[in-house]
């Protein structure tokens, strides 16, 4: 399925009331089984974003859709979030079950499913662990089980390993494509670190900062699968440093503004 | 030269708080020997303050004859209806008043209000309504326990971590699914912190209510015993409410540590 964004805008009021527009006419695609990076500079409204495709905010103007092929029972997207947010009284199974309860799956089919994504995600012999007695990288194993688990249409990832340490994050995204190469699940992967989106990302598209617009689309022409080898690639440097200069002066701004993303923490 | 060496000490030695477990048992048990000392030199008359091993006796005796059974079975009727009335509702409210903003426009202002009164003192308003009988000493402690079931599942459901209402809907759950698997889970703590209050509150009522209008309870016996200066009768009832304040904070202590099993594995 294709993820169309249509000339989205998002305006906030802040707490003096004023107009803050968050997000101008964004406009972008995710193609069937693509894997897009949705990366700017703190304070470009990227989270924003995400959460507008995800249904969880409306946007002031514009629209998102979704085109292809119907296919009942599945939902449309599903969200990693940066936070894990695992319900911390449901185990690591009974986490990863949650969207399938809500789909209505029920039975073998749920067990099944339950455990195809526990193994796909690296949680076999986890399952009766509740989300505290594991480590980060171990807890966002369960959010991407559980976001797999409802076999969306999108993948949605709010950046999903930035609250893990360097090297749990280097291994995750090596999973992550990994798992992507074997499902080539459509995915709009949100980070603020060039690098990730370079080395992960068919497409990134580039948010300039607040107000948010789409500032370039950088096409990544690496082979796959992808390896670590690459980042010394003269086409992955290439394309870090243009994606750098197209967001360095704006970084700096946000540097100095040091104003909050508004709606994100929220 | 001459060289100084420092070494370094621990300098929070004197913050430690160790744990001193035989002393717990031994301050107890001291209390009980020196009252049972008191009570034997005969500085006391009995009459004011009976021996420990003649309450023991007393209790003992109450017990065979089946006495103490007729109250403390009325005492429990009357706890348990009121205490499980109480629970009901105060749980209900408090998660219709902390997830629905109308509710909360509704029913805040009434609590705010009424949560105030001490609740004994509508005991003789609730006698007039509700007649002498079994239902107002039910109502007063179902009243009591109300109040603090009410604010603390609503103190629990608004302290529902937002991120994680988010990931249910994210995932398909709607309004009533929210509720039962994210707002419900997220205020157990706080329903078992005000289970707790309750509880209390409960025998305090009880006692109350039962030494106002009753023919039996503890609180009557307890009443009775004094006006008839049978101190040890008297002592036996208070031991007895001490027990039952013990194990009801047991019992909630155990099954909380059941319920909410995810925090304490």
């Amino acid at each position: 399925m294709r993820v169309v964004v249509a000339r989205v805008s998002k305006t906030f009021h802040d707490r003096k009331g004023r107009d803050v527009v968050a997000l101008s006419q964004v406009d972008f695609a995710v193609e069937s089984s693509e894997f897009v990076a949705l990366l700017g500079p703190s304070g470009c409204g990227k989270s924003t974003l995400l959460n507008i495709i995800a249904g969880l905010l409306p946007a002031t103007s514009g629209q998102v859709c979704f085109e292809g092929e119907p296919r009942p029972g599945r939902p449309i997207a599903a969200t990693v979030f940066q936070e894990f947010a695992l319900f911390p009284w449901r185990t690591v199974r009974a986490n990863v079950e949650f969207g399938l309860e809500e789909l209505g799956v029920s039975g073998i089919e749920r067990v099944e499913r339950t455990r195809r994504y526990l193994d796909m995600a690296g949680l076999a012999g986890f399952e009766g662990k509740y989300p505290h007695q594991l480590s980060g990288g171990m807890r966002q194993r369960v959010g991407i089980a559980r976001a797999l688990a409802v076999e969306p249409a999108v993948l949605l990832l709010d950046e999903p390993f930035s609250a893990l340490d360097a090297q749990t994050r280097t291994l995750m995204m090596d999973e992550l494509l990994h798992i992507w190469e074997s499902t080539r699940q459509s995915i709009l992967y949100v980070t603020h670190n060039i690098q990730e989106a370079v080395f992960m990302a068919d497409r990134v598209v580039v948010l300039s900062r607040r107000p948010g617009e789409v500032l370039d689309q950088v096409p990544i022409k690496l082979p796959r699968p992808r390896r670590e080898s690459q980042h010394a690639d003269p086409v992955f440097v290439q394309a870090a440093d243009r994606i750098w200069g197209l967001i360095k002066s704006q970084a700096q701004a946000a540097l100095l503004d040091g104003e909050v993303e508004p709606g994100a923490a929220g | 030269m001459a060289v100084e060496r420092l070494v370094v000490t621990d300098r929070t030695a004197f913050l430690r708080r160790p744990d001193y477990r035989a002393v717990r048992v031994l301050a107890l048990l001291g209390a009980v020997v020196l009252w049972e000392g008191i009570t034997r030199t005969g500085w006391v008359s009995s009459l004011f303050l009976p021996s420990p091993t003649g309450v023991l006796a007393e209790g003992l005796d109450m017990i065979g004859s089946g006495q103490l059974a007729v109250h403390l079975v009325k005492s429990l009727e009357r706890l348990g209806w009121g205490f499980g009335i109480g629970v009901a509702t105060g749980v209900s409210v408090g998660i219709a008043v902390g997830f629905f903003s109308l509710a909360d426009a509704v029913v805040q202002p009434i609590i705010a209000a009424t949560f105030p009164i001490p609740k004994i003192a509508l005991l003789p308003l609730l006698i007039l309504w509700l007649g002498i009988g079994e239902a107002s000493k039910v109502a007063v402690v179902a009243l009591g326990v109300f109040f603090p079931m009410a604010i603390s599942t609503y103190t629990g459901v608004r302290q529902a971590d937002p991120l994680l209402i988010r990931a249910a809907v994210s995932f398909g759950a709607g309004r009533w699914s929210v509720i039962r698997k994210v707002v419900l889970p997220s205020a157990l703590p706080m329903v078992f912190a005000g289970l707790k209050l309750g509880a209390g509150t409960a025998l305090l009522l009880l006692v109350a209510a039962e030494q106002i209008a009753a023919d039996a309870g503890i609180g009557f016996l307890i009443l009775q015993s004094g006006n008839l200066m049978e101190t040890t009768r008297l002592m036996v009832g208070i031991v007895v409410l001490s027990l039952l304040g013990l194990l009801s904070h047991w019992a909630l202590g155990g099954l909380e540590r059941v319920v909410i099993r995810w925090r304490h594995t």
